[in-house]
Parts: structure tokens; C-alpha cells; sequence
């Protein structure tokens, strides 16, 4: 699962397709997430590093984040497989 | 002080309202040209088109017949103009204007007044009323259209489309029409306005794009600038946008140009729907109202067309910035009765 890798992401949380003109915005937390994917990072090295972070439980990532990248994909910024 | 050549460029399209002509935005353009300077001249067809006021913009204003008085009043009008303002270019706007121009491109040109319109052919074939075999000829989604020219005719839309439908007027205006009585109230409206024939057309779901570009005429694209409308009046005219950078809008672009050796500014008005499938519902044969955004991304598409026009070469542009909007606004210019009064009863500003 790859973000595309035009999509961009201010800090603030203003994210910004350019192939649709689209834009939306996230939380602190979708911010380093979108950051992550945009370098690259399995899925495995992101829920370490947010589960570290932020002190959750390997389902409540999981479920959190396969939501948050459920809309992301609904919202045409992940790569089609 | 600069060195640069000054051209004198006439250009319609001054009724910058709610729902807009492009002169203003053109003439903005030309003033920001690189390699010309312009003395602008303003053409008008109302006396209140606010472009006629902007006296920052608009260095001499004459009022204009409109197309439907016949080719010779616009050319003995164009002939009094000419012989004081010594025209290099003339910039007509308007849809409407684009027959009368086009069948003078030719005599005006011998009068040294240049022009970059499309060719009649292009100019017909793109016609809402022919899009279904546009579509089909050059293999481009289009919603399916039907020309009705009269009131009887429209109750055999029933069995050909499926609710809503769109009720457009051959130039201007489209409705969306949810039943046969919306049809018949949409029909009556618009073609009191604009007459016949009234084009009823398949509703596409989705998102609205466009794109403004410029053709040289053999098939290259000199400029092409898509963008996403974010903020739609309820005349459905764009009044905010953002530049984008689909590739596929591009594509379909360069396929729209090579295909029909488009000559001149254009506007493509395409929908996205959910399948992520673009249909192209309307090809405007000029430069839309929002052309200033193709400025403000760095592709100065008036300029251009001006040097084609005048018989010059012309780089196309190979790049644009995404991610740029444009917020149109109103602003209330306070103007001297004096001013208003000789437009009305001169004919000139």
C-alpha cells in the first residue's frame, strides 16, 4: 500500500491531491502518519512507532488504521494495488 | 520606460457580472505581457458592462452592434474603429460573436487587423447540437445529446433519456430538469432567450473540470491549463478554482488538439464521474472567463494568442504551477453620470 507521492501534507493538517485539486485536513496524528507513508514505511514500522508513541494497543491501531486508510483510499490518495 | 513594440488590441467580452465574459480577464493578461505593450479598446454591446468603466484596463471603449444585425454593420462599425484606433488585433469573446468574426477573418486581416479564431469547420463541428458525433468521431466521452427545435418535439425525451436531463440553450444557459414539465418551463425560458435549437442533454453525476488552452492550428498544444471548480454560482460559473495536474485531462487535451487542429483559445468543460471516467460536456471555441488563472500558473495564453495572430512563432509552454486558486469577487466602481451618458448617447468612451 503505497500514499501517491504527489499528495501534500503541511504541517498544519492541510492535505492536497494536485491530480484533483481535492483537499482535506488531518490531525497531528494523520500528519505523521501520512509523513511515514510518504517515506516509505511498512505498515509493521508505522504501528511501532505510533504504538510507542502514544502509548496504544496493537487493535485499537489496527482499527484506527485501517479506518484512516480506508478514507484514504476512498478519497483516491493511496495507490491502486 | 520600456522598449517594447505597442499594439493596439480590441476586445469584447466587458460584462464582467455574475456570469462573466473573459475580456476583463484578457485584457489584464495582455497588460502583463512580456513582449508587447497594448492600447486596449474596448468593444461593448450593453453600457453598463463594467470592463467599459475600468479605465485602468480599458483605454477607449466603443459600443458595437450586436451579431444578429448582419456581417456588414459589424464590419462598416469595425471600419470606423480601425480607421481611428489603427488595429493590430481584434479579440472577439463571445460564442455569439465567433460566426460574424469568423467569416471576416479574411477581409480584416487585408485591413491589417489579425485574428487566431478557429476555422468554421471547428467552429460548427464542436457545436453542442453536434457533440454526440464529435464524441464519436474522435473517440471522447460525451454525454448524449439531443437538438430539439421545437415545443412538440420534446416529449419523445421521455423514452430516449432517463431524469434528470440538462436543458441547454445553443449558446448560454443549461438547467437541470427533473420531470417533463421542468423540460417544458427550462425550454421556454432559455429559448425566449437565445432561440433554437434547445439541446437536451444526459445528466452526469460527478465533479466538475475544465480546462483553457490554446491551439496553433496544426495540431500542437501551445498552452493547456487544467483546473477543478471549487466554489460554483448558482448560474454554474466557476467563481473560485484551483490549478491541477491531472495527466489524463492533459491527454485528452493533446487528443482534442491533434485530432482537430484546433485554432485558437479554448475552454474544454469536462465531468468526472464516480468511475473516475471524464465526459467532455461542452467545448467553448475561446478563452473562458477565468483565463487569468492560466496567468497567474505562468502561462500568459493572451499573449500567445495575440504573436500567433500576428503571424509569430511560439514556444509552447511546458509547464504550469498546481495548487494556484483564483477567487473572483465583486467590487463596486462609482462612475460619473457624465461617463454613462456618452457611451449611451456617443457610442463611445
Amino acid at each position: 500500500m503505497k500514499i501517491k507521492p504527489n499528495i501534500a501534507v503541511s504541517d498544519s493538517g492541510f492535505v492536497f491531491n494536485p491530480d484533483t485539486g481535492e483537499s482535506f485536513t488531518v490531525n497531528p496524528i494523520g500528519v505523521e502518519i501520512i509523513n511515514l507513508l510518504k517515506e516509505n514505511k511498512e505498515t509493521s514500522e508505522i504501528s511501532n512507532q505510533v504504538r510507542v508513541k502514544y502509548t496504544v494497543d496493537q487493535p485499537t491501531f489496527e482499527k484506527d488504521f485501517d479506518d484512516f486508510i480506508g478514507l484514504m483510499r476512498n478519497y483516491s490518495l493511496i495507490e491502486n494495488d | 520606460m520600456t522598449n517594447k513594440r505597442k499594439l493596439t488590441i480590441a476586445v469584447s467580452g466587458l460584462n464582467a457580472v455574475d456570469s462573466p465574459g473573459p475580456g476583463v480577464a484578457v485584457i489584464r493578461a495582455l497588460r502583463e505581457a512580456e513582449s508587447f505593450d497594448v492600447r486596449i479598446i474596448g468593444i461593448s454591446y450593453e453600457s453598463l458592462e463594467p470592463g467599459i468603466f475600468m479605465h485602468n484596463l480599458v483605454d477607449k471603449t466603443y459600443q458595437f452592434p450586436y451579431p444578429s444585425a448582419g456581417v456588414e454593420a459589424v464590419l462598416e462599425r469595425i471600419e470606423y474603429i480601425h480607421s481611428i484606433e489603427k488595429l493590430d488585433v481584434f479579440i472577439p469573446n463571445f460564442d455569439s460573436e465567433l460566426y460574424t468574426f469568423i467569416r471576416l477573418e479574411d477581409t480584416l486581416k487585408e485591413m491589417g487587423i489579425h485574428m487566431f479564431l478557429p476555422t468554421m469547420e471547428q467552429f460548427e463541428e464542436r457545436h453542442k447540437v453536434n457533440l454526440n458525433e464529435f464524441g464519436e468521431k474522435y473517440g471522447i466521452n460525451v454525454p448524449k445529446s439531443k437538438a430539439i427545435h421545437d415545443l412538440g418535439a420534446i416529449y419523445s425525451i421521455s423514452s430516449e433519456f432517463t431524469y434528470p436531463v440538462l436543458v441547454k440553450g445553443k449558446y448560454y444557459d443549461a438547467a437541470v430538469a427533473y420531470n417533463m414539465e421542468q423540460v417544458k418551463t427550462h425550454f421556454n425560458k432559455i429559448s425566449a432567450k437565445w432561440g433554437y435549437p434547445i439541446i437536451i442533454q444526459e445528466f452526469v453525476h460527478g465533479t466538475e473540470f475544465n480546462i483553457t488552452g490554446l491551439g496553433d492550428g496544426l495540431g500542437n498544444t501551445i498552452a493547456a491549463v487544467p483546473m477543478r471548480k471549487q466554489y460554483i454560482t448558482d448560474k454554474g460559473k466557476a467563481w473560485g478554482g484551483i490549478s491541477i495536474s491531472d495527466k489524463r485531462m492533459l491527454e485528452l487535451t493533446d487528443k482534442f488538439l491533434s485530432q482537430t487542429k484546433w485554432r485558437g483559445g479554448f475552454e474544454l468543460e469536462l465531468m468526472k464521474n464516480k468511475e473516475n471516467e471524464f465526459y467532455l460536456l461542452e467545448i467553448n471555441p475561446r478563452m473562458p472567463a477565468w483565463i487569468y488563472l492560466a496567468v497567474g500558473v505562468g502561462q500568459n495564453i493572451p499573449e500567445a494568442l495575440v504573436k500567433l495572430a500576428l503571424g509569430e512563432k511560439v514556444e509552447p509552454f511546458t509547464s504550469y504551477k498546481v495548487g494556484k486558486m483564483f477567487v473572483r469577487y465583486a467590487w463596486d466602481m462609482i462612475v460619473d453620470m457624465e461617463e454613462f451618458q456618452t457611451i449611451s448617447t456617443r457610442g463611445e468612451l
